[in-house]
């Protein structure tokens, strides 16, 4: 009995975090005859005229193509200069160690409406107003205190020993680094990439302001600002959501023990 | 022993980008904010503190306050309760864990955008399925009242996953031996959770809090999308007021005036989180 109330809970807590994607998912493969209709919940005849009014866009196929391409950029900057930095917090000297710590961790709770008007006016004189380079830039920096701090964590649990090891036997700092401490750390630098893609992929303020058209919108834009000429097409957006969602759920379903030891670490370890 | 070498080198790029998107900007910011600034008409004037006197009798900036303060109280109460409820239950062990757990972290790895727009959708009066299920014809983002509370919701479904890992991740901290060692004394479930489970997880709960408010204090994407500030500036935020300034009428002296405010809030609570991580890193 006490089981039975038990995975009756389970089953709600299940219900409310999938419910409302499930319920996406379903409006994506209704005609739009159908949505305005309910019952039934789930379409009789499911179609795929939604998905298709998508991948036959050219803009759709553009866009998706800026998110890939300025996430994955973001995120490869982000963990080169995030790997290096935490390299040297964990293992070196660095001048003022302690102040670059809680500059890092102070930038992280940085309000981005705060910053958003200045870097605008930057990226505008620089002549780089909807490009990618505006976007990654910007990605790379304000994930940097993510990377460093997950990194740094990661560095610090490998034995010294190791690092002095590679050091006897002639190796450079740079070489010991690349050569031993990052493939030692290399669930780390997983977490980070996971962590900062997922940022750089779902990230809308910047976004919707340093770009103006297709040709460096990326998806969460589009999806806010999706054309409807009269009404708004509840139907391809939900198309769109499923499509850009499933990279995402693919990443949690495979490094959820990752993803949660990397927000734990990125939150309480101080 | 050998000497460690320096590492400037190795931090230096990060602490470059870091400084060019936070100390900058918050330089320029502070400039901004003395001025009056329209780029369209090539207005740029130093006005002092004239900016910060129409602050104070501005409406509008006292209204997205109050809205800002109430979406984030309601909001983190509301994921801290339910969150910790829903930690407790994970924390058992039970078949297809590993699965459900994935399922609630879905939440959070979905874009910010695409929950608003699928929010906006079940919210829909005429064809939601929100309506239809609770049989009901209610106008959730037009009317002044449900709109903030949809607003709400919308963030609890969001962000609780991430309360939910952080409570878990401290659950797993409380050894075990004091729960066995309490049922062997005959205590029951619900004492043992107020005298043993909530004190031990007390500074946990206080990190989740003061993060969560933080983020909460900063929301922007999400109710933007959502509601777009409306109906009538109910759900208008500080971020939402702020970008509307800056990037609607391009007034920057006056929305970098409302910046610094933002700022000012968010890291007066920072400053309180990093003192809570020292006390909490030197005990």
């Amino acid at each position: 009995m006490k089981r039975a109330v038990f995975y009756l809970m389970i089953a709600c807590v299940v219900l409310w975090s999938a419910g409302p994607l499930l319920w996406q998912f379903a409006t994506s493969l209704k005609p739009d005859a159908e949505l305005t209709r309910l019952p039934p919940i789930l379409p009789p005849e499911p179609t795929l005229d939604h998905y298709r009014a998508l991948f036959t866009d050219t803009t759709f196929l553009r866009i998706i193509a800026n998110s890939a391409i300025v996430s994955s950029c973001s995120t490869a900057l982000s963990l080169a200069i995030g790997a290096l930095a935490a390299f040297g917090l964990a293992e070196l000297n660095v001048s003022a160690k302690r102040f670059v710590l809680l500059f890092v961790l102070s930038a992280s709770m940085f309000p981005p409406i705060a910053t958003v008007s200045p870097l605008y006016l930057i990226i505008r004189g620089l002549g780089l107003r909807d490009t990618w380079w505006a976007l990654i830039v910007t990605y790379t920096s304000f994930s940097l205190p993510l990377s460093v701090w997950i990194m740094t964590n990661f560095f610090r649990q490998i034995p010294d020993e190791l690092y002095r090891a590679a050091r006897v036997d002639g190796c450079g700092p740079f070489q010991a680094f690349i050569r031993i401490m990052l493939p030692l750390a290399a669930p780390g630098v997983v977490t980070t990439a996971i962590l900062v893609f997922i940022f750089s992929w779902n990230e809308f303020l910047f976004a919707l302001t340093f770009t103006a058209t297709a040709k460096s919108r990326t998806i969460p834009v589009a999806i806010a600002l999706f054309p409807g000429l009269h009404e708004i097409p509840w139907g391809d957006i939900a198309a769109a959501s499923v499509v850009v969602t499933i990279p995402l759920i693919i990443l949690v379903f495979a490094f959820q023990r990752l993803i949660i030891e990397g927000l734990t670490a990125g939150a309480v370890k101080g | 022993m050998m000497e460690r070498e320096n590492g400037n080198r190795f931090v230096m790029p990060a602490v470059v980008m870091l400084s060019l998107v936070t100390i900058y900007p918050l330089l320029s910011v502070l400039y901004l904010s003395l001025h009056r600034r329209l780029p369209i008409f090539d207005v740029s004037k130093f006005t002092r503190l004239d900016n910060y006197r129409f602050l104070l009798t501005d409406d509008r900036f006292w209204n997205a306050l109050r809205n800002t303060v109430y979406f984030a109280a309601t909001s983190v109460t509301l994921e801290l309760l339910f969150g910790l409820g829903i930690a407790l239950l994970l924390n058992r062990s039970f078949r297809l864990k590993g699965v459900v757990t994935a399922l609630v972290l879905i939440p959070w790895a979905v874009p910010t955008v695409v929950s608003a727009r699928m929010w906006e959708w079940m919210y829909n009066t005429d064809f939601g399925i929100l309506n239809y299920l609770l049989g009901m014809k209610i106008n959730w983002l037009g009317s002044p009242f449900w709109a903030m509370n949809a607003a709400v919701f919308m963030d609890v479904w969001k962000t609780m996953p991430f309360v939910v890992i952080l409570l878990l991740a401290g659950l797993k901290m409380i050894p075990r031996e004091i729960y066995q060692a309490a049922r062997i004394d005959g205590a029951g479930a619900w004492p043992i959770f107020m005298k043993i489970t909530l004190p031990l997880l007390m500074p946990v709960i206080l990190v989740v809090l003061i993060l969560r408010t933080l983020d909460a204090l900063r929301i922007f994407d999400a109710v933007y999308v959502l509601t777009g500030g409306g109906p009538a500036n109910t759900t208008e935020t500080l971020s939402i007021y702020a970008y509307k300034v800056l990037f609607q009428t391009l007034q920057f002296g006056y929305g970098s005036t409302l910046s610094v405010v933002i700022f000012l809030c968010i890291g007066s609570l920072s400053i309180l989180y990093l003192r809570l991580l020292r006390a909490e890193g030197s005990r």
